[in-house]
């Protein structure tokens, strides 16, 4: 298929489509708004339903029943909106239901502002709700990969029986950017059938329950080893991330994720240009977290250097997967303000002359 | 003699013990809701929304399939499930604190969105699971673990009427309260479900059912006295009968008794 010109917003949406999913239902947030907006105009014309919550808390229980029925299904918003799904969130973690949820960050905490952030990287990858529970989590940093998760997004759910998260900024909702969409997509792991779902029972089997209800502790304790076993998988075979110019040689290995990621590999040119030795390691995955292969990657270096939109959540990924053996630096900005390349090349050089100290964190 | 069947248990009701409290009356709701589905022919493609309260647990008494709600979110889970899936037969199991309270803008949407859902809400003024703390059904005057001295109506207002609430809703429903405490009450209560079932299942309107209850328990008296506090103290407050029908004939409530509160 020849490749159009799209928001990041609507090639999300478009890409669930695509994914066969039918049915949507979300509650207004800036700035995703463009994402519930295309799900209303396009669902109606393949045939599926498209219904706005009256609150981002009944969003979340809706994606629960019509996950529980076996039909694709995601939500999206914006991280207020995100924190009062976490209710739901927790629920269908609980009851190992496939949902895809689609977060474009914006800065907080509370009502913070609209503009992008990346600063519910914790509240993604570390739980969010209550419980011992993970989200399989992909991180695109352009509209074309946005689309191409969202479609994985699907798939994984359906086979881990798990919620998978696809978590942006502002940035790649907003921004317009060329994509294209393969006329036919292999599933990207084996989808088994779905017996699980409460479609109704003629006797002919025992009745099925969605639940995440266990009140004798050690049937609970069973099943929280189950999903423990199942996010094992999810990290031996799940990791992705990739890497930029750690094919020459390099002082400082940069680590950032999203769109932030984006403007560190312009970056990457400009320094090259100027002699400074410098890599990208950028994970796709942040749940799993790619730890040994950022540990391969930074062994070549002498420094790592972490960007992020916020005051630094991804950086304790870091340091796990480094364990102290390289100086770790970080640059953040907040609130809503951007990065530059320029801000990351300074850095970079910098670090490459020697700047002493490290920045700590927690 | 050929023996003949006068009585059995329902196909949609599990053949298993219920762990209510003696003279609590979810078991009896419980009961008439399945013989409703059973008779109207609707069991294999039924899915029961189970609610957290007392109730938690209806997914075990039922022969359906169920999904467990958050508290309160029930009517957003039935709603999933609807839009998912609009030839399944979807009803939600709610008490009072459940829908009444935490889950007031679920109810209220679900209702106002149309979703061809049917609610069976049982109202028994107190919460039960818990351990007796005020509900927002709980009559003015009554005792409860977080109202010690009595609903004080001064500071906590008054007992919401959901049936009555929900009627004023314009979107077409049907929107009733029964009770259960006599066999003529219960009889009466099944004629209510089996009308919100047929409206769902003939894809008409929303439909919910009040079920007025008791909670022998957390109220603190016998399960023949709990009976009779239905008549005399719910009854009055919370008036029995059709408060709405899609055709949009409906009937007048009857006007709460002068001496409340």
């Amino acid at each position: 298929m020849a490749k159009k010109l799209m928001k990041g917003c609507e090639a999300i949406g478009e890409a669930a489509i695509k994914a066969g999913c039918k049915l949507f239902f979300g509650y207004p947030i800036t700035p995703q708004n463009e994402i519930p907006e295309y799900m209303a105009h396009r669902l109606p014309q393949v045939g599926g339903t498209f219904v706005q919550a009256e609150s981002e808390v009944a969003a979340s229980n809706m994606i629960y029943g019509a996950a529980g029925s076996g039909e694709r299904v995601f939500t999206s918003s914006s991280s207020p909106g995100i924190s009062l799904m976490q209710e739901g969130i927790s629920y269908i973690a609980g009851s190992e239901l496939p949902v895809v949820i689609v977060n474009i960050m914006r800065a907080g905490p509370g009502l913070g502002g609209i503009l992008p952030s990346q600063s519910d990287y914790f509240q993604a990858t570390k739980g969010g709700g209550h419980g011992d529970y993970r989200l399989l989590v992909l991180a695109p940093w352009s509209v074309q990969e946005a689309a191409d998760l969202m479609q994985d997004a699907f798939d994984l759910a359906d086979y881990y029986r798990n919620p998978v998260m696809v978590l942006g900024d502002g940035l790649i909702g907003q921004m317009m950017e060329p994509v294209e969409f393969k006329a036919e997509r292999t599933p990207c792991k084996p989808l088994p059938p779905k017996a699980w779902v409460a479609t109704g029972c003629s006797g002919d089997r025992p009745t099925n329950i969605i639940n995440s209800l266990f009140l004798d502790p050690e049937v609970l304790e069973r099943h929280n080893q189950k999903l423990k076993a199942k996010y094992d998988l999810m990290v031996r075979d799940e990791v992705r991330c990739a890497s930029y110019g750690t094919d020459r040689p390099y002082e400082v290995l940069v680590v950032a994720y999203g769109t932030v990621a984006r403007v560190c590999s312009t970056a990457l040119d400009d320094l090259r240009e100027d002699g400074v030795g410098a890599a990208l390691f950028r994970p796709i995955t942040l749940f799993p977290f790619p730890y040994a292969e950022l540990r391969a990657a930074a062994e070549n270096a002498r420094a790592v250097l972490v960007v992020e939109l916020s005051t630094g959540q991804m950086i304790e990924d870091v340091r796990l997967a480094l364990e102290g053996s390289r100086p770790i630096h970080f640059l953040g900005r907040q609130g809503g303000m951007l990065i530059s390349p320029e801000a990351v090349s300074e850095r970079v050089s910098a670090i490459s002359a020697g700047l002493p100290e490290e920045v700590r964190h927690g | 003699m050929a023996e003949t069947v006068v009585f059995a248990r329902p196909q949609a009701l599990a053949p298993v013990p219920t762990h209510y409290c003696p003279g609590c009356t979810h078991g009896v709701i419980h009961r008439l809701v399945a013989e409703v589905v059973d008779e109207l022919g609707l069991a294999h493609r039924t899915v029961g929304i189970a609610p957290v309260g007392c109730s938690v647990l209806a997914y075990n008494y039922f022969s359906t399939d169920f999904q467990e709600a958050a508290h309160g979110r029930a009517p957003a889970v039935a709603t999933g499930v609807k839009r998912a899936r609009p030839d399944l037969i979807v009803f939600a199991y709610q008490g009072d604190g459940d829908l009444a309270s935490i889950g007031m803008a679920e109810i209220v949407h679900c209702a106002n969105r149309g979703e061809k859902i049917t609610v069976v809400f049982v109202n028994n003024a107190i919460y039960g699971m818990t351990g007796g703390q005020m509900a927002p059904t709980t009559l003015p005057g009554q005792v409860t673990t977080t109202c010690p001295l009595g609903r004080d109506v001064s500071q906590v207002g008054y007992p919401i009427r959901v049936a009555e609430l929900l009627a004023t809703l314009r979107t077409p429903a049907f929107v009733a309260r029964a009770a259960v405490h006599t066999p003529l009450h219960a009889v009466t209560a099944k004629e209510m479900l089996r009308r919100a079932f047929r409206y769902q299942a003939e894809g008409t309107c929303f439909s919910l059912v009040e079920v007025l209850s008791t909670c022998p328990t957390n109220w603190g008296m016998p399960p023949v006295e709990a009976t009779e506090w239905v008549e005399k103290n719910m009854v009055p407050y919370y008036p029995l009968g059709v408060f709405k029908t899609p055709d949009g004939l409906d009937r007048a409530p009857r006007p709460a008794p002068a001496t409340e509160g």
